[in-house]
């Protein structure tokens, strides 16, 4: 899995931020065509294609197939409960592991000692694919939603982990100076000064946390599911309905951008403070 | 005269690198009075901001004695104001709530007195401002403000306007001028401006390197405000400028190495 995704160095953290402008421009007309121009012609390339035969049909789907899927599975109401249970999971796993690799990066961070202890078991478990971890807590948790709750929780608990620690390692040590010259209490300088300062990192590690919990949940779903988008993939492909492993495609493409623009959305309104290039 | 404000005796300081012991400071014997204005010179090297360092207890391990009020100094403290080279403020907080920094401004006292602050170091309009929409000068202001809301005994510059260019540093250096005359605050002020040092120093402190030690202490009986263009400050500066090349040749005769 994508075990490598949270590696992240503060240079891309600068341009993960980049849309954090003092003052945001209108989105208009002309930009949404800027943006939509290319999958437009994409999709109108894949319908004729598929039209004139050159696509098989064993193969592919068309896009007008899938979207009449899409309207069969939301009138059948499995759409919303597929869409439903998977977003539950999520964020279940998601609260469970992002809390724990949040408090552990900060226990970490804060403490080399504690660093010691704990890291390179962390780094060690880091590089364990979830794959491969999945028949394990299938055969401890049971098929029931605990196994894939924890598949997911494991994915979504180390980039925010690695990028707490990194925050908090990144404090600028003029700023800590000053805190000193100011005489914070151990309590300022904690809140007022490292918390505030490690907030881009821990944020940045929210956002790839969140990316691995969705790629997580596509295991979980697909190796041992009744249910959720995962399920409707691995249904597709068992069935021969093509174009359901599309809507699947589509459901997971389409979920994970919306999260992370709302992660973004985060960080501009967190982060308008600063002070970097904009593109 | 009463007991000083600061008093430091026999001071020294020494670096241990990995191969050799480096001496920063070398017994040093200053006192300075309630209400003074002090500047030190000196070339790179030469320990300046070492000493001021350790006044502000950032640099603790010296030998000798170096008392505030009669407390020897160990460690930092908001009675001891210190202003960085760099304004380094909180890129996160707005204006008033950098000079604020870890007291609230949801206090009404310190909401005073932070307004009273801002119009001090003439930031009227950029309350609400973050430190990326600020000029140097401006940042530097901010954090001089910062200091000042603690009320310190003491304010250390160490080389407060050195990044500045020279119209905004002039301005600079009459607002500090301005804030001492209307506050009192006691300044000690490290430059490598010799202009700048006579610009704004009751009493000039010139130390040479290599080790650090204080070469001669000349007090400035110019009157505020002061004129640079004119003959009086011209011929002052020329006496500081006469102490120098006297270390110059110093060092050269001792180390046959210069700067």
């Amino acid at each position: 899995m994508s075990d490598r995704v949270e590696a992240a160095l503060p240079a891309q953290s600068a341009v993960a931020g980049k849309k954090g402008t003092r003052r945001r421009r209108r989105l208009t007309i002309n930009d949404i065509a800027v943006g939509a121009a290319i999958p437009i012609v994409f999709l109108v390339l894949w319908q004729m294609l598929y039209e004139t035969g050159r696509l098989d049909a064993n193969f592919f789907s068309s896009p007008t197939d899938i979207a009449s899927a899409i309207g069969e599975l939301a009138r059948s109401g499995e759409l919303f409960r597929d869409i439903g249970i998977s977003l539950w999971r999520v964020v279940c796993g998601f609260a469970i592991g992002g809390t724990l690799g949040l408090i552990f990066g900060l226990l970490s961070g804060f403490s080399r000692r504690t660093e010691m202890m704990i890291d390179p078991l962390f780094q060690l478990l880091r590089m364990t694919p979830s794959l491969a971890i999945a028949p394990l807590f299938i055969l401890w948790f049971g098929f029931g939603e605990t196994s894939k709750v924890l598949i997911i929780a494991v994915g979504a608990y180390f980039p925010i982990y690695v990028n707490t620690v990194l925050g908090i390692r990144n404090v600028d040590n003029k700023l800590v100076e000053v805190s000193q010259v100011l005489a914070y209490s151990r309590f300022s300088q904690i809140a007022k000064l490292i918390v505030p300062s490690s907030v881009p990192s821990i944020l940045l590690g929210v956002r790839l946390s969140l990316a691995v919990a969705w790629l997580s949940v596509v295991v979980a779903e697909m190796i041992n599911s009744k249910s959720g988008i995962g399920y409707l993939i691995y249904f597709g492909q068992y069935n021969s309905r093509i174009d359901y492993i599309f809507v699947g495609i589509i459901l997971f493409a389409t979920a994970g951008k919306l999260v992370d623009s709302f992660v973004r959305y985060l960080e501009r309104r967190l982060l308008g403070w600063r002070d970097n290039f904009k593109g | 005269m009463g007991a000083a404000l600061l008093e430091i005796r026999e001071l020294s300081k020494s670096f241990r690198t990995d191969s050799k012991t480096v001496q920063a400071l070398h017994h040093i014997e200053l006192d300075v009075q309630e209400g003074e204005f002090v500047t030190v010179i000196g070339p790179s090297g030469c320990g300046k901001s070492t000493l001021l360092r350790i006044v502000a207890g950032l640099d603790v391990g010296y030998e000798g004695q170096a008392t505030l009020d009669g407390r020897a100094i160990s460690g930092p403290g908001i009675d001891k104001g210190f202003i960085f080279q760099e304004p380094r403020l909180f890129p996160w907080l707005t204006v008033e709530k950098n000079i604020a920094a870890d007291l609230s401004l949801r206090n009404p006292e310190v909401k005073r007195r932070v307004g009273e602050l801002i119009e001090l170091v003439r930031l009227n309009g950029f309350e609400k401002a973050y430190p990326k929409e600020l000029s140097g000068g401006m940042a530097q202001r901010v954090s001089i403000a910062r200091a000042l809301l603690r009320n310190p005994r003491i304010l250390l510059l160490d080389e407060p306007f050195g990044a500045l260019d020279a119209f905004t540093r002039a301005h600079m250096q009459e607002v500090l001028l301005d804030i001492w005359r209307r506050n009192g605050t006691t300044m000690i002020f490290v430059t490598h401006d010799i202009d700048e040092a006579v610009f704004l120093g009751s009493r000039i402190v010139i130390l040479k390197p290599r080790p650090g030690e204080i070469r001669a202490k000349i007090g400035v009986d110019l009157p505020y405000p002061r004129k640079k263009a004119s003959a009086a400050f011209q011929d002052f500066r020329m006496r500081v400028l006469n102490e120098f090349e006297r270390i110059d040749e110093l060092s050269w005769g001792e180390a046959g190495a210069g700067i």
